[in-house]
This record gives structure tokens, C-alpha cells and sequence, in this order.
């Protein structure tokens, strides 16, 4: 499996055509105490770049971004409750979706670990 | 940003501990330390949190004629106002609306007025008009210390006897660690603490002495934002402004009797009629059933689904635990337990009304 980080602050490990989305340590840390988190639902189709979730903090609303084309084929139900996991897991057991791709090759647009640990300096 | 930042004199102690630097009305400030906006918040209502407010206009107003002049500015009492107190007090305008808040101590020989950080520039003006044969200086040689929370005079009163023996909206001058402080038992997050005005020189000891002892953690602007919400306490700009009136905005507890009877204040005859018949809407806490926080200019529904008002302040609530809310809604739909609907990001969201404040207030009475 590769995981592969968007210019968003999310990562996507892939396995065979679905994968799994969440958002990376770094976006958790920079949100701050996350308490609320709205998700799309199980069969919602979605394009890269649509807004596909909102997760807020106590400082304010942030979008979940689509890195790529795909569907949702779950999405992490004990964040509803839990919301705070994503600041202690968010590379974890906090994942917020396991997706269809629509177009594998769009992951060639992401970054790898080396790139992204870059990327945020 | 049309102009530079400027830098309180904690600015370093800011970078030293942690701080995420915002620049606030113009100013740099901490919005949060490591500890985060949720502790922070915790720390205050718990133990103790010590803010730098320093951005805010600290004004002596010199000449006897300062109390009496500053009534024909605003809707309180001051010249029966006693030696070592403080009130809050408005600058209204002609139409009743609010030009800002602020609070005014009777210090002796002089008043003592702090007005929001965003608005010196209009408020000194104001006053060097209105007032005549008094000398307004705003004191820019000194920092102002916020110390909020239970254990807040504990931890003052080994530094500063005097502290412990003040009741709530009380003021003094006292010397704190050699050097001469006003120290006033109020602030701005629902809980017992004193603010002090020290010389910018001995603020950032001040602030190391204090933040020395375990009860007392740094914090920044955003658990100030979350522990005044709770509070039911108004941010101008948000929760009120010049299209505000203080009937509206729920502070009708803040203008004296003579004043309501006697007027003689910018607006008196719009805010006198609307103390006498109500006013056409109201400042109110609202309570989201959901965990949704809503933010300010959220649209507020009636559960028929008609516009009663927009969403002034709002967020997640660290005490309550969930969304907390307040906003204006026509007076028919004010009272406590009126269901109505908040519109976030396009999707109705149940709410309540509620009373404010959300978190009992804890001053030392």
C-alpha cells in the first residue's frame, strides 16, 4: 500500500481500486481541538476539488477537499461522536472515508511522504 | 492589513511561550498558546489564565467637569459614580445605536476608561470634543494584564495584599512589585479576576511572576472569545454596534435610573421609548440541539421557517460541552424555550432560545 498527500493536508492510502482518506497530523495540529465534523454519504459521487465535508474546530469551519474523482463507500461514523479523535489519530483510526477511485491516474498528481514533509516545511 | 501591526510590550514573552501570533485590530496577539484554545478555556474557568489585553485604550480623563461631561456621551450615572468603582458603560449615537463599549472607574483625582482596541481612533476624538476643560490622555505607557478564573486572587494577593480584599467591579492603585498598578476586580469571561494596568517596563516581570505559579497558564484571544460567549458577555462588532440599541443588545441593566428618567445622552429619546415599550428585537442566547456550532450571520428562522434574525456570536462552548450561540430574533420570538431554526451552510438546524448567561458568572460579590 502507498499513501499518497494531497497540497490540502490529506492522505489517501491505496489498496486495488478503493482507498482510504483522511487528513494528515499536520492539518489536525493547525485546526486545533476539532469539534464537529460533517460527512457525505455512503454512495455520494464526488469530482476532485468538491467540497466533500466540513470539519470545525474551536477556532473555525474548515472544507474537506476532494484530491480526486471517486465515491464514497463509507464514511467514518465514530467521528460524529468522537470528533476529538481526529486531533489524537487523524492518520489513523480517525479516517474520514474509504472511496471508489473514479480515475487512478489522478493519484499521480499527489505527493509521496518525502514530498509532503516538504511541502509543509 | 492598511497599517502596521503593533506589538504590546509581552510581544516576546508572546514568542517565548508558544503563542500563534494574529495580528487583532491591528495588533499581533496571541490567539492561543500550546495548550490550545479548549484548555486554555478550561484553565480559566478552573484554575486561573492570564491574557495580555494590553491593545486595548487605557484614557485618563483629568478636570472636574470630566464625570458630568461624560454623561452627555453616554446612557450611565458618574457623577454619582463612588471613588474606587467602575461601571460599563456605552457610547450611544444619535440613533440610539451603540459607538462602543466601555468601562469607566472613578479613580479620586480622575477617571479611568478602557474602550476597545479597534475604536481608540474614534472614541479619543469623541471625547477631546465633548469634553471641555478636562485633559484626556490615553495612557500608552502602560500594559494591561487580564488574570480571570477562581484561583485568580490567590494567586494576585501574595503580590498585591490589597487585591484580596476588592469585590467585584471594585478599583485601586496599589504598588505591584515596586512599581504602581491600578488594579480593577472585573474582566471579561464570566469569572472572578482582576485586570491591572502596569508600566509597560514591569509588565512582562508581572507576567512571569504570575504565570510562575501553577494555577496560572497563559491564553490567548480565542479562549477570551469562547469564556465571554458562554458568559452571555457582547463583543462590539459582532454582538453589538452603531444599528444596535442597548434595549436590543439586553444591556438595559447598564443605564441608571436617572439616566432613563432624566435622558440627556445621544439617542436618549429612541432608547428612553424602547425601555419604556420594548424594542422590536433582542440580543438572546440561542442553543443548537445538534453539535453544528453556529457562527456569526447565520440566518435564524422561526420554526415556520420565516428570517428573524442573523447569528452574532457563536462557536463551541468548552464548558457546556457543545455549540453555544447569540443573536438577534424579533421580540416575539425571544422568550427562553422558543424552538427556532438555524440555517448552517444552507441545512435548518434545530436551536433553542435560552437565557444568558450559558455558564453561571462567578464574581465575587
Amino acid at each position: 500500500m502507498t499513501t499518497y498527500y494531497s497540497e490540502e493536508h490529506e492522505w489517501i492510502t491505496v489498496d486495488g481500486d478503493t482507498a482510504t482518506l483522511g487528513i494528515t497530523q499536520h492539518a489536525a495540529d493547525q485546526l486545533g481541538d476539532i469539534v464537529f465534523v460533517e460527512l457525505k454519504d455512503q454512495g455520494d459521487e464526488f469530482s476532485q476539488g468538491d467540497d466533500i465535508g466540513v470539519i470545525e474546530s474551536v477556532k473555525a469551519a474548515s472544507e474537506v477537499y476532494a484530491p480526486l474523482d471517486g465515491e464514497v463507500v463509507e464514511a467514518n461514523e465514530t467521528l460524529a461522536d468522537n470528533p476529538a479523535s481526529l486531533n489524537d489519530h487523524p492518520e489513523g483510526d480517525a479516517w474520514i472515508y474509504k472511496i471508489k477511485l473514479a480515475n487512478a491516474d489522478q493519484l499521480d498528481e499527489l505527493m509521496d511522504l518525502a514530498a509532503y514533509t516538504d511541502f509543509i516545511g | 492589513m492598511t497599517q502596521a501591526s503593533r506589538r504590546t510590550p509581552l510581544y516576546d514573552l508572546h514568542v517565548e511561550l508558544g503563542g500563534k501570533m494574529v495580528d487583532f485590530a491591528g495588533w499581533e496577539m496571541p490567539v492561543h498558546y500550546p495548550l490550545g484554545i479548549m484548555g486554555e478555556h478550561q484553565h480559566c474557568r478552573n484554575k486561573a489564565a492570564l491574557f495580555d489585553v494590553s491593545h486595548m485604550g487605557q484614557v485618563l480623563l483629568h478636570g472636574d467637569a470630566a464625570a458630568a461631561q461624560m454623561e452627555t456621551l453616554c446612557p450611565q450615572d458618574f457623577t454619582t459614580l463612588p471613588q474606587g468603582k467602575a461601571r460599563y458603560a456605552l457610547f450611544t449615537n444619535d440613533t440610539g445605536g451603540i459607538l462602543d463599549d466601555l468601562i469607566v472607574s472613578n479613580a479620586g483625582d480622575h477617571l479611568y476608561v478602557v474602550v476597545n482596541a479597534a475604536l481608540r481612533d474614534q472614541d479619543l476624538p469623541l471625547m477631546r470634543a465633548a469634553l471641555t476643560d478636562v485633559t484626556v490622555t490615553e495612557l500608552t505607557d502602560y500594559a494591561l494584564l487580564a488574570l480571570q478564573g477562581p484561583a485568580a486572587e490567590s494567586i494576585l494577593a501574595p503580590l498585591c495584599p490589597a487585591a484580596a480584599d476588592l469585590t467585584f467591579m471594585q478599583t485601586i492603585q496599589a504598588d505591584i512589585l515596586g512599581s504602581p498598578c491600578r488594579i480593577s476586580r472585573l474582566g471579561y469571561t464570566g469569572e472572578d479576576g482582576y485586570e491591572i494596568s502596569i508600566p509597560n517596563d514591569n509588565a512582562t516581570t508581572l507576567a512571569r511572576a504570575l504565570l510562575a505559579q501553577d494555577n496560572c497558564a497563559p491564553a490567548g484571544l480565542g479562549a477570551r472569545d469562547s469564556l465571554r460567549i458562554e458568559a452571555g458577555l457582547c463583543l462590539y462588532g459582532n454582538d453589538i454596534s452603531q444599528t444596535t440599541t442597548p434595549v436590543e443588545a439586553g444591556l438595559s441593566w447598564a443605564i441608571q435610573k436617572r439616566r432613563r428618567t432624566n435622558g440627556g445622552f445621544p439617542g436618549a429619546e429612541i432608547i428612553q421609548n424602547q425601555l419604556q415599550n420594548g424594542a422590536p428585537r433582542k440580543l438572546v442566547g440561542l442553543k443548537p440541539a445538534g453539535r453544528a456550532p453556529a457562527r456569526a450571520g447565520v440566518e435564524i428562522q422561526s420554526a415556520q421557517g420565516a428570517k428573524i434574525g442573523e447569528v452574532t456570536s457563536g462557536g463551541f462552548g468548552p464548558t457546556i460541552g457543545g455549540p453555544v450561540a447569540m443573536g438577534y430574533v424579533s421580540a416575539a420570538q425571544a422568550a427562553p424555550g422558543t424552538d427556532i431554526t438555524l440555517i448552517i451552510r444552507g441545512k435548518p438546524q434545530p436551536a433553542t432560545v435560552v437565557a444568558l448567561p450559558f455558564v453561571p458568572q462567578n464574581y465575587k460579590r
